[in-house]
């Protein structure tokens, strides 16, 4: 009876958003780019994600089954997880690396700080980095698009790096290529207009602002574009976005509502910084691709942007 | 003799200095990468502890309280000038692998905090199993969480290769693996001291606890 009965503080207006509905409608926003994964790579990127998906759901359910808590492991939160964990892995790695994964992401990211809300750093990206940290070699072998078998191939970030290719047109790309998805990669990151679609649903029903993501891409792309290795202003801005894991990035994992800044000027703070970090990176780190360890890096000083930019309280002159 | 086994395992389980004091975090997350290592780290410092504990309890009347902090320096730095002689004479390979880590037990704080809170305040005897509990206590961390890292970063135990087939998760023996297994560990020993706490609490308070 207790629990039927809503006392709070006005405004008595009930809006039937939840945490869950909000989870799976980012979830729903992921699929058309999964789609085009399974388009590109064949199946094995749809096994890749469906054992992500597994893997995170079960460890949440066992884990909160142990602690004697509620089990939520069905509210969508797990279950976005998995599929931005498996978004970020290459289609032909082997079967138990989404499956440790999905473990590592749900039990030592989430879980051991005390749940969804509670966790500092994005689940699905510190496993990736755990992962790829653990095992280059599967990690990074890369499948050409739309080939049955399993020809491994470059992602056009890393050819660029190891500078055997000077542009875009040395490698066989146009823009169009890049937009499409018609390149290596990781299975959900590749299909530019699948990334966006989910991203135009998302920012129309007012779940993501566009802060983060903007200011992640144009940030990102105006450093790559001055400062290239070719000299000044001679960069290639639409590569620079186009390719990598910047989209995806930018518009699913830079807005996570735990892991980033709670105002819009703090999201506009960690989207920039994300830029920064991340050009860093590309340009003078040993990765070819650093968005994942940008937004990994930002989330650490989230706390810092949440007090640097709080906002004054109506009617007080000062702010102390 | 009731004090001496108390001063002995209190520092093996309940004031243990890693889990429980979180002290000496230096060595610990650097030299933990294999068995070999963590054995050898935690016997030098055991021997340390246990030698300087004595020497400072036997001087302790003398010393000046204004200077004592050099003269427990001065002290420990012998102790360990003589272990680094030792491994340097018969166990080359081991202190060629722990590197600066060995002269570094000088400043290592789980041995001053021991000198500056216990030894320099207690009588010879229990001060001496108070370094052997901590000393022993402190191999004893070292041993469980290089013993993790190893087989799971390396699949080996003490150097010998375990499961054929194994692909190790080579971020366990990296930096992170260090700060991960300690951070788990910690918390896991947390969560069982609390439990027991509150188990006693619960038996203590009876039905009127629950009230």
């Amino acid at each position: 009876m207790e629990d039927k009965l809503y006392v709070g503080v006005s405004p008595h207006i009930h809006s039937r958003e939840s945490v869950s509905r909000v989870m799976w409608a980012v979830c729903v926003a992921l699929i058309p780019s999964g789609l085009a994964g399974v388009f590109i790579f064949g199946l094995p990127a749809l096994k890749v994600t469906l054992i992500s998906i597994v893997s995170c759901v079960f460890t949440e359910a066992l884990i909160q089954k142990s602690r004697g808590k509620k089990i939520t492991a069905g509210d969508g939160s797990a279950v976005l997880t998995g599929i931005l964990l498996a978004y970020n892995l290459s289609s032909s790695v082997p079967f138990w690396i989404p499956l440790i994964g999905g473990v590592f992401a749900i039990a030592v990211c989430k879980q051991a700080f005390g749940g969804l809300g509670a966790n500092i750093f994005n689940p699905a990206l510190a496993a990736r980095a755990f992962l790829l940290a653990s095992w280059p070699k599967q990690m990074t072998g890369f499948v050409k698009p739309f080939s049955l078998d399993a020809i491994s191939s470059a992602t056009p970030l890393a050819v660029l790096k190891e500078q055997s290719a000077k542009s875009l047109s040395d490698l066989g790309l146009s823009y169009w290529d890049l937009f499409f998805g018609r390149r290596g990669g990781c299975l959900g990151e590749v299909c530019v207009i699948a990334l966006l679609l989910g991203a135009v649903y998302l920012l129309w029903k007012g779940y993501i602002w566009p802060q983060a993501p903007v200011g992640l891409i144009l940030s990102l792309g105006f450093l790559s574009w001055v400062f290239s290795p070719r000299g000044f202003f001679k960069g290639d801005f639409l590569f620079s976005i186009l390719s990598g894991g910047l989209i995806l990035g930018a518009f699913f994992m830079a807005t996570d509502y735990v892991t980033t800044p709670l105002t819009k000027k703090g999201q506009l703070v960690f989207g920039l910084g994300c830029g920064l970090i991340a050009f860093v990176i590309r340009r003078f780190g040993g990765y070819p691709e650093g968005v994942s360890y940008s937004i990994l890096m930002m989330n650490a000083a989230v706390p810092l942007i949440d007090r640097w930019v709080r906002p004054k309280r109506y009617g007080n002159k000062v702010e102390s | 003799m009731k004090r001496l086994i108390k001063e002995f395992t209190k520092g093996i389980i309940v004031e243990n200095p890693t889990f429980g004091l979180v002290l000496g975090l230096c060595p610990t997350l650097a030299i933990s990468i294999s068995v070999r290592n963590a054995l050898g780290m935690g016997l030098a410092a055991t021997f340390v502890l246990v030698c300087s504990n004595v020497i400072i309890s036997l001087v302790r009347k003398v010393i000046p309280d204004q200077i004592r902090i050099p003269c427990f320096i001065v002290i420990i730095a012998t102790f360990v000038t003589i272990v680094e002689m030792l491994m340097k004479a018969y166990f080359p390979a081991l202190n060629v692998s722990l590197g600066i880590f060995v002269p570094l037990i000088v400043v290592n704080c789980i041995v001053l905090g021991r000198a500056e809170a216990f030894a320099c305040k207690s009588p010879v005897l229990p001060s001496l199993f108070d370094g052997l509990g901590m000393g022993i206590g402190f191999t004893l961390a070292l041993v469980i969480i290089a013993s993790i890292r190893e087989v799971l970063g390396a699949g080996k135990f003490l150097g010998f290769h375990l499961i054929k087939g194994f692909e190790p998760i080579r971020v366990m023996v990296l930096a992170p693996g260090a700060l991960l297994t300690l951070g788990l560990l910690i918390g896991l020993v947390n969560y069982w001291h609390i439990r027991k706490k509150t188990n006693k609490e619960i038996k203590k308070a009876g039905c009127d606890g629950c009230r």
